[in-house]
């Protein structure tokens, strides 16, 4: 499809401004001004209207395609919650005004959505307090490791590392780094968990946290996970619990009753708001009892006649990790999913959620090797090492899976799992979609040993076929320029 | 609601082929003693009771007041066709274009976004998005301190307080002193930043118009800069770049910041847009996605995520930063609002702001006892001084149905009489007449 801008002709317009019906200042000092305007498209509204028309229907979404895109959980995000965003009185409300003197007043509303959804993750995950601010599940890792800086230095010591299994999404390593740790990686055992010898051997004095994802990426649930945060909080360090996977243990178990001191929520995963193409998300933070004074300015309080209002105290906060109070719209969205499910609803998201990735896994293991076990939780990782001796690669195998009309599960993650490939069906998909997956996994299983060929050449029912990565890291061309 | 679609027997048939009795023991490896201490959450509401109660909520927001509240977010009108377009659940409900031919859609578009930021600063290479303009400008910090292998940044105290707090906030482990300059007459002061700058200087940090509104042509600062070998960021207001001068005229080796007023509703503080643009040297430093054109085999053109090396999900601990969702529906959302205004309609909308603003500081003038703050050119944001502390003033002005400014006091150490006003496009001339009216009777009262 052509570009926007390629679609431009010049002295075309596509949006009336109100005309100036004051009078007219001298303008700004040339010095101050830019030589040539910014060359931007000049199409009409009906040129904008079509172009994205056309190119949103290039993409596959939840809305038209089965997505078992592992590791983030892609649900069926519920129309209504986009109603209620778009409402005026959240949507235009400036963030700002809370901070006016008696401003507080004005923004009643909102503020008591941000306290009752945090009363509500706190319960739901079992740790004291939660803040909203964090604007996605990488940033609420930071946030939580800072935390867990915050935390040490208050108590004088100066501690080093964060352990991370090395299953762990690629942004638990990289968090710590930059909130200044050194990273020690524990590998995973033959039964697909945390080796616990390298564990204990690396787990000293210097440990500031131990990161972890329960279930884990391998889409299992360590029976050990209580041994694990016992010994580590026997040397004093802090465990963080990653949340991308929560949407497996609704109501069976919480990390804070674990033993778990931090962790975060991807909202966009867990309570159903829209991933929108790579985000917006949200990564609200939860802590321990140990660790509430330590939270993100400003906090949500309600006071002794009802209303709301915001803490600007610093206590021992680790300061602003947001201009404000979170990505508000996105935290609605996930207020207005949990208040629509209740407390059964989210158990029956989880138990069905499981199901369906163990009828995926049951049904799918005589073709790809298990990665681990034989049962899962809410994900399976299979891996087509098998294929492999076909010369066939889980790439291969995805983009056959494009041509049936299913968006591929998570490739090539985790790194310790060969050729893996991470399912995760979601519980708002039916048995048909996933028998239907689950035929067109086992024809490309088929087709690898019969004619792997194909395998090779899909996907073609796209409008482009396989794209030449190389030329696009060695060559960049990352803008559009007039020739 | 659950929005589950298995049926009764479809469950059993499924837990059949599965070969356990029930679901329980699908979680049979979670540990008795592991299970909810409580699990106290009230049960499920219709779609329609949920809907009333949160129509409820949001009418207990002030959403009605007229709004000269500025700040870095902005009140600018937008496009209906933004929300129809950004709202196609064919772009909202899919994720990171990890798989690029069933992605199209969205690669082509980030690949426009990322030309449409290239065109408003001027600079080389933009990436797909970022949080906020706050950790956009963290983001440009880290970069500089990688390329330059310093650690002394100094930032402009116009740079908005909130962003220098995410700044410090960030960095507290990480052993980077930041050095405050004060704003003098408005504007940067060259002096103090000229004292501190020196070759172990990383990055100075400037902020165009800065908080108190004022513009500046920082090209004398750059080049100070560059002699030291440091780095140049500016924040910039995207709107204001209709008329001003872009970073890279200046010469700015990063710039930065936050695209809400592109299209994208106030929404009490998010989501918002961080943008990033660099000079093309800088590239393979930049944090998150970004997109570039190839071909495929036919030798078609298609769109990538490319250069990943940087990333968190490849290089994990040496990964350029740790960010994996971005803002791409808000980084869609300000691309199809600067599509919609085109070339000619984004230069008008940036004239109608300064005009209107102008227009305000005229009316204010007139209102006795208050002091506009002419030191500086100014875009659509502008300081004037009140004869009483601005915070009553405000309080007063909520009673009169204006959100009037928002007090400088709260964020700088003794203008407690100072007030910032924001008049975007949307200000009518009875408005902004209504305003100082009312601002006269506050002041008087």
């Amino acid at each position: 499809m052509q570009l926007i801008f390629e679609k431009s002709r010049p002295g075309r317009e596509g949006f009336k401004l109100p005309e100036i019906d004051i009078p007219i200042a001298s303008d700004m000092p040339a010095k101050y001004c830019r030589e040539q305007p910014a060359s931007l498209p000049e199409v009409s509204e009906l040129d904008v209207v079509r172009h994205f028309s056309n190119l949103s229907r290039l993409n596959f979404s939840v809305d038209t395609n089965f997505y078992p895109l592992g590791s983030c959980t892609m649900k069926y995000n519920p129309k209504f919650t986009e109603k209620v965003a778009s409402l005026e009185g959240f949507s235009d409300l400036h963030p700002l005004l809370p901070q006016l003197l008696g401003g507080g007043m004005l923004a009643q509303g909102s503020l008591e959505v941000l306290y009752n959804i945090e009363k509500l993750l706190s319960e739901i995950t079992g740790m004291s307090a939660f803040t909203t601010q964090p604007l996605a599940g990488a940033h609420g890792e930071l946030t939580g490791v800072m935390l867990i800086a915050a935390y040490h230095k208050h108590n004088g010591e100066q501690r080093k590392h964060v352990i991370i299994p090395d299953s762990a999404h690629g942004t638990n390593p990289a968090s710590a780094a930059i909130a200044g740790y050194k990273v020690v990686v524990i590998p995973t055992d033959k039964d697909g968990f945390l080796d616990l010898q390298a564990y204990k051997k690396a787990l000293n004095q210097e440990t500031a946290a131990v990161m972890l994802t329960c279930p884990d990426t391998l889409g299992l649930f360590n029976p050990k996970i209580k041994e694990i945060a016992d010994l580590a909080h026997g040397v004093g360090a802090l465990m963080y619990y990653d949340g991308a996977n929560l949407n497996a243990i609704l109501g069976k178990c919480r990390p804070g009753d674990i033993g778990f001191d931090v962790m975060h929520i991807n909202l966009h995963k867990t309570f159903a708001t829209p991933h929108g193409g790579g985000g917006p998300g949200a990564g609200p933070v939860g802590v321990c009892e140990k660790l509430v004074d330590f939270l993100p300015i400003s906090r949500v309080i309600r006071r002794a006649d009802g209303t709301f209002a915001l803490d600007y105290r610093k206590h021992k906060s680790i300061g602003y990790i947001a201009p404000f109070y979170g990505n508000f719209g996105v935290i609605l969205k996930a207020y207005a999913y949990i208040l629509s499910l209740g407390k059964s609803g989210l158990v029956e998201a989880s138990e069905n959620a499981v199901l369906s990735a163990n009828y995926c896994l049951e049904r799918l293991k005589n073709y790809y090797a298990p990665a681990y076990g034989k049962s899962c939780m809410h994900e399976c990782v299979l891996s087509a090492e098998k294929q492999l001796e076909q010369g066939v690669h889980a790439l291969d195998i995805a983009k056959y899976l494009i041509d049936r009309g299913f968006h591929p599960p998570t490739i090539y993650f985790p790194m310790i799992v060969k050729e893996a490939m991470m399912v995760e069906p979601t519980e708002t998909e039916s048995k048909e979609t996933l028998d239907a997956f689950i035929e067109a996994m086992i024809e490309a299983a088929v087709l690898a040993q019969t004619n792997p060929e194909v395998l090779h050449q899909a996907p073609l029912s796209m409008p482009i076929k396989r794209l030449d990565e190389t030329k696009a890291a060695r060559e960049p061309n990352l803008r559009w320029q007039s020739k | 609601m659950n929005y589950i679609p298995h049926t009764e027997l479809e469950k059993k048939e499924m837990l059949k082929s599965i070969g356990v009795s029930g679901v329980d023991e699908l979680f049979k490896h979670i540990p008795k003693e592991l299970r909810p201490r409580s699990f106290n959450i009230p049960e499920g509401k219709s779609e329609f009771e949920v809907i009333e109660y949160l129509k409820l909520l949001s009418r207990k927001n002030a959403t009605n007041l007229t709004n000269f509240v500025g700040g870095g977010f902005y009140d600018h009108y937008i496009p209906a066709a933004v929300d129809a377009l950004a709202g196609r659940s064919e772009f909202y409900t899919a994720y990171t274009p990890y798989q690029p031919e069933c992605s199209q859609g969205w690669l082509q578009a980030i690949y426009e976004y990322q030309t449409v930021i290239c065109e408003l600063t001027g600079l080389d290479v933009s990436n797909a998005s970022l949080y906020d303009g706050g950790t956009a400008l963290y983001e440009a910090a880290m970069m500089a301190v990688r390329l330059t292998g310093r650690k002394k940044i100094i930032v402009d105290s116009g740079v908005n307080l909130i962003y220098r707090t995410m700044l410090y906030a960030y960095t507290s482990n990480l052993s980077i002193e930041f050095i405050e300059t004060p704003v003098v007459h408005g504007q940067a002061c060259r002096e103090d930043i000229y004292k501190h700058l020196d070759d172990q200087t990383a990055a100075v940090i400037v902020q165009n118009p800065n908080f108190f509104g004022a513009v500046d042509d920082f090209s004398d600062i750059v080049q100070q800069v560059h002699k030291y070998g440091a780095l140049a960021i500016a924040s910039v207001y995207p709107v204001s770049l209709g008329m001003l001068k872009p970073p890279a005229e200046m010469g700015m080796d990063i710039a930065t910041g936050e695209g809400q007023s592109l299209g994208i509703p106030l929404s009490f503080g998010g989501p918002y847009l961080g943008f990033i643009a660099v000079k093309k040297e800088h590239m393979r430093q930049l944090p998150g996605r970004i997109v570039g054109a190839t071909v495929d085999k036919d030798d078609k053109r298609g769109f990538v995520l490319t250069l990943q090396a940087r990333e968190q999900h490849i290089r994990r601990e040496r990964a350029t930063s740790n960010i994996c969702s971005n803002e791409a529906l808000c980084a869609l959302r300000a691309l199809i609002y600067t599509s919609l205004l085109g070339k000619a309609g984004f230069q008008k909308l940036a004239k109608l702001n300064y005009q209107k603003a102008e227009f305000a500081k005229s009316a204010l003038d007139k209102v006795s006892g208050v002091k506009v703050k002419r030191s500086a050119p100014t875009f659509n944001e502008f300081t004037v001084c009140l004869p009483k502390n601005a915070d009553e003033v405000v309080c007063r002005m909520i009673n009169k149905g204006f959100a009037c400014g928002f007090p400088l006091g709260r964020f700088y150490k003794g203008l407690d009489n100072y007030l910032l006003v924001t008049v975007t496009e949307k200000r009518t001339k009875e408005e902004i007449l209504q305003f100082a009216n009312s601002l006269e009777a506050a002041l008087c009262s």
